[in-house]
């Protein structure tokens, strides 16, 4: 009979990734619970849940981010805890902790207004970044040339935008021909890294970006550790940049996505994940 | 012959479609007649719908 650890997967559809995490705690003959987010109904009365640990695999992030903290106020531990998802969640809050943490980050400003964002992007100098705080996948992401490009995007960025497109996070340009390092952090130890190259700017894997091993070192391992503990991450996924000064962390990802980097990587990626769940229920 | 237990048809081309062994409920699956993105609601007996909208919130 499967062990009960009182162990929860929180998520909707059933992605690769979801799907080797079941696979993987079947095979470790340990029983879950699946909720699915489409059915949850969060009773803010019932402050007892059957659950003692959760794994958070939700591919909305609003669900994620209140169910989290529905469950984290209910003692019930998030694998990741809502503060980790809330940071990871928004680019600027991460790179506030990064920063805090004295991680090395790309140049990062801030603005409120098109004409002060103008000022920043040329304060910055050409080419700048221009991102949502909130999104996924590369979307809405901007490369700015020059001041045209600048004038055009800042205006319809105003005139279209929902209003968390009014926080202008600008981050200069690394130059780092097409190419970033996805690296996996579980229980606080990185345990594989891939490359992602593309043949445009955006390297995300979930865009066509192409991967390829990295061979682990003291540096990659030191930074990467150490931004998960800046996010008071669990399970993350770390973005970084390679520059002739060295690392440089981008991003932080709360629901990682690896189904690209298992067999590049040989890291049996899921079974990491269920086995450091389990560790933590034990 | 087809397998009732796992043979059903794409709700979009109405393509045979039969569901791989250890399919889970939620599980996202492609149509290999009209690439569409299928979304498993049932295993036993096989069902499929069309796969959701990707929202604006969605991603890592």
């Amino acid at each position: 009979m499967a062990k009960d650890l009182g162990i929860a997967v929180l998520c909707s559809l059933v992605r690769p990734e979801e799907k080797m995490i079941f696979d993987a705690f079947r095979a470790r003959d340990v029983d879950f619970q699946r909720i699915d987010d489409r059915e949850v109904i969060l009773d803010l009365h019932q402050m007892s849940l059957p659950y003692r640990i959760v794994l958070e695999r939700c591919i909305n992030h609003s669900r994620a981010l209140h169910t989290l903290k529905y469950y984290n106020d209910r003692e019930v531990r998030t694998i990741n805890s809502y503060d980790t998802a809330n940071i990871c969640g928004d680019k600027l809050l991460t790179s506030l902790a990064l920063s805090k943490a004295g991680i090395p980050i790309p140049r990062n400003l801030v603005a409120y207004t098109p004409e002060s964002a103008l000022l920043a992007i040329e304060q910055l100098g050409y080419p700048v970044v221009l991102k949502p705080a909130v999104g996924s996948w590369g979307r809405l992401l901007a490369k700015i040339n020059d001041r045209d490009a600048a004038e055009a995007i800042l205006e319809h960025k105003k005139t279209l935008g929902s209003y968390h497109h009014s926080t202008y996070y600008i981050q200069e340009f690394i130059d780092s021909g097409n190419q970033d390092i996805r690296a996996f952090v579980v229980g606080g130890e990185l345990i594989g890294a891939i490359y992602r190259k593309a043949d445009h700017w955006i390297t995300n894997t979930a865009r066509g970006g192409k991967a390829s091993k990295v061979e682990l070192n003291t540096d990659l391992k030191n930074i990467c550790e150490a931004a998960a503990r800046a996010v008071l991450g669990d399970i993350v996924a770390i973005d970084v940049f390679e520059t002739p000064q060295g690392y440089l962390v981008n991003e932080v990802n709360y629901t990682m996505e690896f189904r690209n980097s298992i067999a590049v990587t040989g890291v049996d990626i899921p079974g990491k994940i269920v086995d450091y769940v389990i560790e933590c229920a034990g | 012959m087809s397998d009732p237990n796992t043979q059903t048809q794409c709700p979009l081309c109405a393509g045979e479609f039969a569901l791989p062994q250890g399919a889970e409920i939620g599980e996202l699956l492609d149509c290999g007649e009209c690439g569409e993105e299928l979304e498993v609601i049932s295993v036993s007996p096989p069902k499929l719908k069309q796969a959701p909208e990707e929202e604006e919130d969605w991603g890592e």
